[in-house]
């Protein structure tokens, strides 16, 4: 496989990740959007880790994992807020703004 | 150094002592009256004999350096040494004496005046601290030790004006003496200042060591130097134009004004200029300045003291016009006859005080008892007090016929020194002959205004009203034991220097020699032949004679109205009844132009505009800006947020990479 077309790609995904965290509302989609960019930075490691030795292999497990535990704690408190506020619209939950 | 002369320190530690017991007493209000009669009066008594001691150790040791005993260095500061160090010599000495001497009587005769008042500890722990404060303003062997004493006298004097401070009017007549105070002390501490540029030093002994050297002979430094020295004298000794004080500190309890308005503190000033003889002696337009105020002060407050009806007030503008006289004596170089002035005066001013204070504490008890709220201190209230109080009404006189100068009794002997020293220089400019009448004029006032105070006091019918009439006593043994001593001083004190003309050495002029000698080679040799002397003394006693028998005829005490049906005055006795209208004066000149500046620009401008408005608000409102400012960023939307740290981001990367677009 060849390293441009890879991290094309992946340039590409972080930046669809990038503006839905920007321009997206619902909190779900938000985090959706995180876990792409997290993934595109996933797939620049792998294709790295082809032309550099396989310590960018082990990276990749290491963010999946944390990407996992994240997901577990985001959730939650996405749940939480629901419970809160009965929406998970990001504009609503403003509290601490000056 | 005599033994007793090292014991110098212990006359200050006394009355400090007293000061720091008695405070504590009347902070923790103790009910201890009589612990506090122990203490406030044992303190004088103690410092009282050693100061006899002093005195003796010198007189048994007579040297011409005088004795300088240093306690400790005080502000060591590059080229300026000073040490807290106490002089004891001939001058020094005999202050002593007088101080503690008269301020003993005092505390004794305070202990039956202010028996029933409940401030009782409080008002004998700042009567002892006033006796330390002059004594230091006495002791000090260089100009800030000196101004220590100063600056101290009078804070005590504020403390026992203001005294009965629940009466605005007594707590607005501290403030005053307090002001006008400050006023003079600017120039004594100008006076250091210029001294210190000029000679290098502030200790008194090297200042009139080395002031020959460092000033030429009527210089503007040495000129200025001792201008600035007698503006600190005139706000101390109530001088014209800073005289006003000290009537109003009358308010004071009477002791008070017997001790510190009419004894001692005031003549401070004229402490000052006999201490610093030299430096006047090297400035004759200075010394003649110092004369001519003296002078003119003289014969103003006489005119003021004619038609007051006050009995206070009289002894208050007496004791300036008295004031006037010493500083007519050592401006024209009699420093000695000054200091025999001095003592002479704190005798016989001190028994008028007490004695008056005898009578108001009389009529005081009397009005109490009838619930009359008539004013125990005005004269038109009073009248043929002799009967009541034959013992008061007797030392009254004697210390009447003091001040009037008739011969035998030591005003005369003092007063008349002052004037002959003065008419000794009158050969030089006629200005001094001019100097010598108003003070003979002056004379004949005092002789008019001090016998209507005794025949409106103690001759002619009661006016104090019939029931009060039962109720008048003499005083008790604790206030008319301290008159006898100072009658028995106020006819012998003249003894001290008794003229040539008369078979006397003018002991005292000897003694102040050492201090003196030091500006006698700056002052023109002045001679008087024995017979222009006795013409002198003679026209003094007819002067006198004739303001006495004058008052006696002119005046009808038979024909006086109490105050409260007293007819308005009118004329030139409206004019004296209201002292010129000098505080009114002062009031529209300085007073009310210094309101108005304070109010309507310093305030308001300057305070609250420029201060609060820039300083304090200002800075708060820039802060609140600012943070307005930073506030809109905090949206409280994710949206910005992540876009801002996608922006930084993408700034930092192209930062750190270089990376063009």
């Amino acid at each position: 496989m060849l390293l441009g077309p890879s991290l094309g790609l992946s340039a590409v995904l972080f930046s669809l990740g990038v503006a839905g965290v920007l321009f997206r509302r619902n909190a779900i989609v938000i985090f959706i959007c995180i876990e792409l960019m997290l993934n595109a930075v996933n797939l620049s490691f792998i294709a790295f880790a082809q032309q550099l030795g396989r310590s960018g292999q082990v990276i990749v497990f290491f963010v999946m994992a944390v990407a996992a535990a994240e997901a577990a704690v985001g959730l939650a408190i996405m749940i939480a807020i629901y419970r809160h506020k009965d929406t998970i619209d990001v504009r609503e939950i403003n509290l601490l703004r000056g | 150094m005599p033994a007793t002369v090292g014991w110098v320190w212990l006359v200050l530690l006394f009355p400090l002592a007293g000061f720091l017991a008695n405070g504590a007493i009347s902070v923790l209000r103790l009910d201890a009256k009589r612990a506090v009669t122990t203490i406030g009066v044992g303190a004088l008594v103690l410092s009282f004999l050693v100061a006899v001691a002093v005195m003796a150790g010198l007189a048994g040791a007579p040297a011409d350096a005088p004795y300088v005993l240093s306690l400790w260095q005080w502000m060591p500061a590059g080229r300026l040494e000073i040490e807290l160090a106490l002089q004891v010599d001939q001058l020094s000495a005999m202050m002593l004496l007088v101080v503690t001497g008269v301020s003993m009587v005092i505390h004794v005769f305070s202990v039956g005046y202010m028996g029933e008042d409940p401030g009782y500890a409080r008002y004998f722990s700042y009567l002892n601290l006033f006796v330390f404060f002059m004594l230091v303003l006495v002791l000090g062997a260089n100009f800030p030790v000196m101004f220590v004493g100063w600056e101290g006298v009078g804070l005590c004097s504020y403390l026992l004006i203001g005294f009965w401070f629940e009466n605005e009017a007594f707590a607005n007549a501290g403030k005053k003496a307090f002001i006008m105070n400050r006023i003079g002390d600017v120039g004594f501490l100008l006076a250091m200042f210029m001294i210190f540029q000029a000679v290098g030093t502030l200790s008194f002994i090297e200042v009139f060591e080395y002031a020959p050297r460092a000033f030429a002979i009527g210089g503007t430094a040495i000129t200025l130097i001792t201008l600035a020295l007698f503006v600190g004298a005139i706000g101390k000794s109530a001088q014209i134009p800073l005289y006003t004080w000290l009537p109003d500190a009358m308010a004071g309890p009477t002791p008070v004004s017997a001790l510190i308005h009419a004894a001692t503190m005031v003549t401070a000033g004229v402490y000052m200029v006999a201490r610093a003889n030299v430096l006047f002696a090297m400035a004759p337009i200075s010394s003649f300045t110092v004369a001519a105020v003296g002078a003119i002060t003289a014969l103003f407050a006489a005119t003021v003291a004619l038609k007051q009806w006050d009995i206070k007030k009289v002894l208050a503008y007496s004791t300036v016009s008295q004031l006037g006289y010493m500083f007519m004596g050592v401006g024209v170089g009699a420093y000695a006859a000054g200091i025999f002035h001095l003592t002479t005066h704190a005798f016989f001013k001190a028994l008028l005080f007490l004695g008056a204070g005898s009578v108001i504490h009389a009529l005081h008890h009397a009005y109490h008892h009838t619930h009359s709220s008539e004013e125990a201190q005005d004269m038109r209230n009073m009248g043929g007090l002799r009967k009541w109080m034959p013992l008061t009404a007797t030392f009254m006189w004697i210390a009447t016929l003091a001040i009037v100068g008739v011969p035998g009794f030591s005003g005369f002997f003092s007063k008349d020194e002052i004037l002959a020293a003065t008419f000794a220089r009158g050969h030089e400019a006629a200005a001094f002959y001019v100097l010598w009448a108003v003070g003979v004029v002056t004379a004949l006032l005092t002789a008019f205004y001090m016998t209507r105070l005794m025949i409106y006091t103690f001759h002619g019918p009661n006016r104090s009203g019939e029931k009060e009439q039962q109720h008048l006593h003499e005083s008790p043994w604790v206030m008319t034991g301290p008159l006898l001593v100072l009658a028995v001083l106020a006819i012998v004190g003249g003894l001290i220097n008794l003229p040539a003309v008369l078979p006397g050495s003018g002991w005292l002029h000897h003694w102040l020699e050492p201090v003196t000698e030091l500006s006698a080679a700056y002052l023109p040799e002045v001679h008087l032949s024995h017979s222009t002397e006795w013409v002198l003394l003679g026209f003094a006693t007819l002067v006198a004679a004739l303001g006495i028998i004058g008052a006696w005829r002119l005046l009808k005490p038979a024909a006086l109205k109490p105050a409260r049906e007293a007819p308005e005055e009118t004329g030139i006795q409206k004019v004296l009844l209201n002292k010129w209208y000098v505080d009114e004066i002062y009031d529209t000149l300085i007073v009310r132009p210094i309101m108005w500046v304070s109010e309507n620009v310093l305030w308001k401008v300057i305070d609250k505009g420029i201060i609060d408005g820039f300083g304090a608000n200002g800075s708060a409102n820039l802060a609140r800006a600012m943070g307005w400012l930073g506030s809109r960023l905090q949206t409280g939307y994710l949206g910005t947020y992540v876009f801002l740290f996608v922006l930084g981001a993408l700034i930092l990367l192209r930062v750190v990479t270089g990376w063009e677009l």
